[in-house]
């Protein structure tokens, strides 16, 4: 059974259609690469999979749990809304760290938020507190971060404060980690940092969507990639399959137009 | 008489004043940050009641149509802010203590609660504005990114925005808070006996100017001790950009 499955997505900003539907699955520790040009919905896929938009129809289901249903009009509560977002993880394009935090707090205060909800909170607080900061130190080595633990993010260059905004992300331990175009707002030199750290986590078998224009890496790294152009999946299928034996017209366009620019 | 007068019984007087004026203006502040930022919210509130006669035959005419739209929330608190912000405050305590009196013929309150009742209506409205342009000016993905990590809008509010803004704001409120203290002495108009009333009234009672002009320095150190504080705060906020 797939982690993940998309049926149907539709979605409208007014009269204009932004997402026209969209279907797919994913299997689990699978990444999948989403690659278009700016304005073809792959960011707005990723945020009505987060919740940040409702999209006007269609299904999604995460480990045969149907998240969300168009066609279900019962009112959710906040509650129900958050707990069904923590099964998706979200790194934005412009880190969007807490800047009153340190990196470290960064990464625990979401954690922290949700366990004074947990019953035992009280009792085992400092216990519970120490094993939060404990995951989160983990996470931050692992994004080779050791030395900027208690820095704040304007005292971090571009790819360490993404690199936080990862750490941060996977500390809820979602089931599948999206990123939208995560090194479009780096300098290039950089990239590399941040796409390595993905990599490692590629290999780690973590189940991620990568938004991308980094088309080598999305060959590199995906294990299926979707082509999206005009709010419609155009081709998808395995990087060999999408980057080699390119079938169709459009797909065809927009990769000739990405390797004369790189 | 005018030989009691001496510069210490001057001081001693003005002091009093003082009370008076640092009453006015720590309950003001007291009452008017809150209220200020509720009404922050107010305006910023976009409720629709209407919103469902959209796409009917209703609001396809021009009246249906602004009526399908309306914010009647956030209508309502522009509407008080753009009135009290628009007129003159003096014109607003008068308004406030003698309107009872022409009204129903007696007075509603007494002098220190009405101007008291001014001014946090008066301030609040300005610190509505000042809250709004500084939760406005936080960005959007500091929202979202709390809304991805499963928090609540308050623990969103709380943990993630208010400080952001509160950094932002401090110059702004270093303005309106220096403003405050001078305008508290509007409250004379309507007797209030703070600094400049006690000051104002050697002249009719000793014939004596000086003591007017020596109110100034009692505002220059209330404002100098404001400018410290806030001096102090912005440089305990500095360790973080926003």
């Amino acid at each position: 059974m797939p982690i993940l499955e998309v049926n149907h997505i539709n979605k409208s900003f007014g009269s204009t259609k932004v997402l026209n539907d969209i279907s797919f699955s994913l299997e689990r520790g699978k990444a999948l690469a989403i690659i278009g040009s700016s304005g073809s919905g792959k960011t707005t896929l990723l945020r009505c999979l987060n919740f940040l938009e409702t999209p006007n129809a269609g299904q999604i289901v995460v480990n045969g749990e149907t998240l969300f249903d168009a066609a279900d009009h019962s009112s959710k509560s906040d509650a129900e809304i958050r707990k069904r977002r923590l099964h998706f993880g979200m790194v934005f394009q412009s880190f969007n760290l807490f800047p009153q935090y340190t990196a470290l707090e960064n990464v625990m205060l979401a954690s922290l938020l949700l366990a004074k909800e947990r019953p035992d909170y009280k009792q085992n607080k400092r216990e519970i507190h120490e094993q939060i900061e404990h995951h989160a130190i983990e996470l931050l080595s692992q994004m080779s971060l050791e030395g900027r633990m208690s820095h704040y993010p304007h005292q971090l260059s571009g790819g360490q404060q993404q690199r936080v905004a990862i750490a941060r992300a996977l500390a809820l331990q979602p089931d599948i980690l999206c990123f939208d175009e995560p090194t479009s707002a780096l300098d290039p030199e950089l990239t590399g940092e941040v796409l390595k750290v993905i990599r490692s986590l590629a290999e780690q078998h973590t189940t991620m969507i990568i938004v991308t224009h980094e088309m080598a890496f999305a060959r590199d790294v995906a294990d299926h990639v979707l082509f999206m152009d005009g709010g419609v999946i155009v081709e998808q299928g395995t990087p060999t399959e999408l980057f080699e034996n390119t079938q169709n017209e459009r797909t065809r366009a927009f990769l000739s137009r990405f390797s004369q620019n790189s | 008489m005018s030989a009691s007068v001496t510069f210490s019984s001057v001081t001693v007087t003005l002091f009093e004043g003082l009370v008076t004026t640092a009453q006015l203006f720590f309950l003001t502040l007291v009452f008017a940050l809150p209220i200020g930022l509720l009404l922050s919210f107010g305006a910023m509130n976009r409720w629709q009641p209407f919103r469902m006669l959209r796409g009917t035959k209703f609001a396809s005419g021009r009246f249906g149509c602004a009526l399908s739209e309306l914010r009647p929330i956030s209508l309502v608190v522009k509407t008080v802010v753009w009135i009290i912000r628009g007129t003159p405050l003096m014109l607003q305590i008068i308004a406030i203590f003698f309107g009872p009196r022409l009204l129903w013929g007696f007075d509603l309150i007494d002098r220190f609660p009405s101007a008291l009742l001014t001014f946090v209506i008066n301030y609040a409205c300005y610190f509505s504005e000042i809250f709004r342009g500084g939760i406005q000016s936080v960005p959007v993905g500091q929202q979202e990114a709390g809304l991805v990590l499963g928090m609540t809008k308050g623990q969103i509010f709380f943990k993630v925005t208010l400080l952001q803004v509160i950094k932002r704001v401090i110059p702004p409120m270093g303005n309106e808070f220096i403003n405050l203290v001078k305008d508290t002495a509007l409250a004379r108009t309507i007797s209030v006996y703070e600094v400049l009333w006690m000051g104002e009234s050697f002249i009719k009672s000793a014939g004596l100017m000086w003591p007017l002009f020596y109110t100034a320095v009692f505002y220059l150190a209330f404002n100098g001790i404001l400018v410290l504080l806030f001096g102090w705060l912005e440089k305990k906020l500095d360790y973080f950009r926003a």
